[in-house]
């Protein structure tokens, strides 16, 4: 899992993990099972685009942190290990579909066919409670937001901005270009996670009428 | 059930929050300043992170519907407790009676008073906490006129309870630990954070505090690739203005941060209302490779 973990302090009991070449999805799962096994404490662990925040329940010195990184990068860890594989159902009917093809110069077919045959990578969470930013957009399909972001996103509504693919999980303001929508509901405050799509997950999209 | 007559200024349901759900965009949330909610709690004989009121500014006012008395407890930035009109103690259990009338009023020092009842505030439960999360909207409602704060059963109260309350500090100095993004800024930067009297913005809230001072310079221009976001973190945008997140800060960000505010500083942080006059007190910086 790479060789080259750096950890900078991020508060009393906190660390941020500079992750340059592994996939912090995963070496937040390798913290989370060695902290599991040590009964080491952790009250968060955020992973960023190339970084894991990780917030423990007390401080922990920099030695013994030093010790559980080099522990990770021997922990073989299951891909995606609770996460998994989905696939969303998408009506490509996005208000923003033909600005997107505008853009690109692309169809809106070549649009649907790139979007519907790429796995995407739920790298990070943030924004909204549920939304997740999906790499692995391919460069062709790369279109910047809006200059204006709408007050109001209709949940479900499948959106791309920069390098980012994403679903809104529920109605909010939202920049984003909007090029469908998904039915799937991926956000349950009830449920255990409530969130669907979690950093890890890859994310497969279907079309459909 | 308590009826709300008046609102207050802005008023939320808060308890210890609902922290580990950052990885999912979920703000931890929670009572802002902890050691006094957890004193209005100990107060009234609930367990310390059982749902109070926290209020900004000017409390609210409230009738008691019950049929027993209720005991509750007001802590934090000191304001004026009424019970029927008549002044009653502060930072004390104080008895309401059926039909009786608590007000809280304009606090004379600090920001938030938390009001603590025996049995705790029994509102639905989202994602393990009652809290109220400004930034995304969950939990519950922030307090309008007319609604029902319902009262669980009150467990035993304390008849007396020792109170060592920490007061509200003009102008506080806050610990910070450096980092993690220190090196993104100049060796000139971090006297600049240590040295400016920061004034806290009137447009600050749960979400954070936004600092008027001298601009941190920075030493890499441009934003980093998105990362996590620590309670208390100093987060510099563009305008070189430090913001200090709250509890209720959003779980990831682009700007660098400069220093992570320490927990108990965060208190006092809490209770800065805006034109308080901050100073930062810096440990560090250390990197673990």
């Amino acid at each position: 899992m790479g060789t080259s973990l750096i950890a900078w302090p991020a508060g009393e009991s906190g660390y941020l993990i500079d992750v340059p070449e592994a996939d912090p999805a995963l070496v937040a799962q390798g913290l989370r099972n060695i902290a599991g096994r040590r009964r080491i404490q952790l009250i968060d662990v955020v992973p960023g685009l190339s970084t894991v925040l990780v917030v423990l329940g007390e401080p922990m010195p920099d030695k013994l942190f030093r010790v559980l990184l080099a522990e990770i990068e021997q922990e073989p860890v299951e891909a995606a290990a609770d996460t998994g594989t989905i696939t969303l159902d998408v009506r490509y009917d996005g208000p923003d579909l033909k600005e997107v093809a505008s853009l690109t110069g692309l169809s809106v077919r070549q649009i649907v066919e790139i979007h519907t045959g790429t796995d995407f990578h739920a790298a990070l969470s943030g924004f909204a409670p549920g939304f997740v930013y999906l790499t692995g957009v391919p460069e062709q399909l790369r279109v910047p937001r809006r200059p204006e972001p709408r007050s109001a996103v209709r949940g479900g509504s499948v959106a791309l901005a920069d390098q980012f693919t994403a679903v809104y999980p529920r109605k909010s303001p939202g920049g984003w270009r909007l090029i469908g929508s998904t039915t799937a509901r991926l956000w349950d405050e009830k449920a255990d996670p409530p969130a669907v799509i979690r950093p890890g997950t890859t994310v497969r999209f279907r079309p459909v009428a | 059930m308590f009826h709300v007559l008046h609102p207050g200024l802005f008023t939320t349901i808060q308890d210890d929050g609902r922290p580990g759900h950052a990885h999912l965009g979920v703000p931890s949330s929670g009572a802002l300043d902890r050691f006094s909610f957890r004193l209005a709690n100990r107060l009234v004989g609930n367990p310390v992170g059982a749902a109070v009121l926290e209020t900004t500014m000017r409390g609210p006012r409230l009738r008691w519907e019950g049929t027993a008395p209720v005991t509750v407890a007001v802590t934090g930035a000191p304001a004026p407790v009424l019970v029927d009109g008549r002044p009653a103690a502060f930072d004390a259990a104080v008895r309401v009676g059926p039909g009786q009338t608590l007000e809280i009023g304009a606090v004379t020092a600090g920001l938030r008073s938390y009001i603590a009842f025996s049995g705790g505030l029994r509102v639905d439960v989202v994602l393990g906490s009652r809290s109220t999360d400004v930034l995304s909207g969950l939990g519950p409602p922030v307090l309008t006129e007319g609604s029902g704060l319902p009262v669980g059963s009150p467990g035993e109260v304390p008849p007396v309870d020792f109170v060592a309350p920490p007061g509200i500090l003009r102008d506080p100095v806050l610990d910070v630990t450096a980092g993690p993004r220190a090196d993104w800024f100049t060796e000139a930067a971090l006297v600049t954070l240590v040295r400016t009297l920061w004034k806290v913005s009137p447009t600050s809230n749960r979400v954070g505090l936004r600092l008027e001072g001298s601009p941190l310079e920075r030493a890499r221009p441009g934003e980093l690739p998105s990362e996590g976001m620590a309670t208390g973190s100093l987060q510099v945008p563009g305008n070189g203005l430090p913001v200090l997140f709250l509890n209720d800060h959003p779980v990831t960000g682009g700007y660098p941060v400069i220093g992570v505010v320490t927990r108990r500083s965060l208190d006092r942080a809490a209770q800065a209302a805006p034109g308080t006059g901050l100073r930062f007190r810096v440990f560090g910086p250390r990197a673990s490779r």
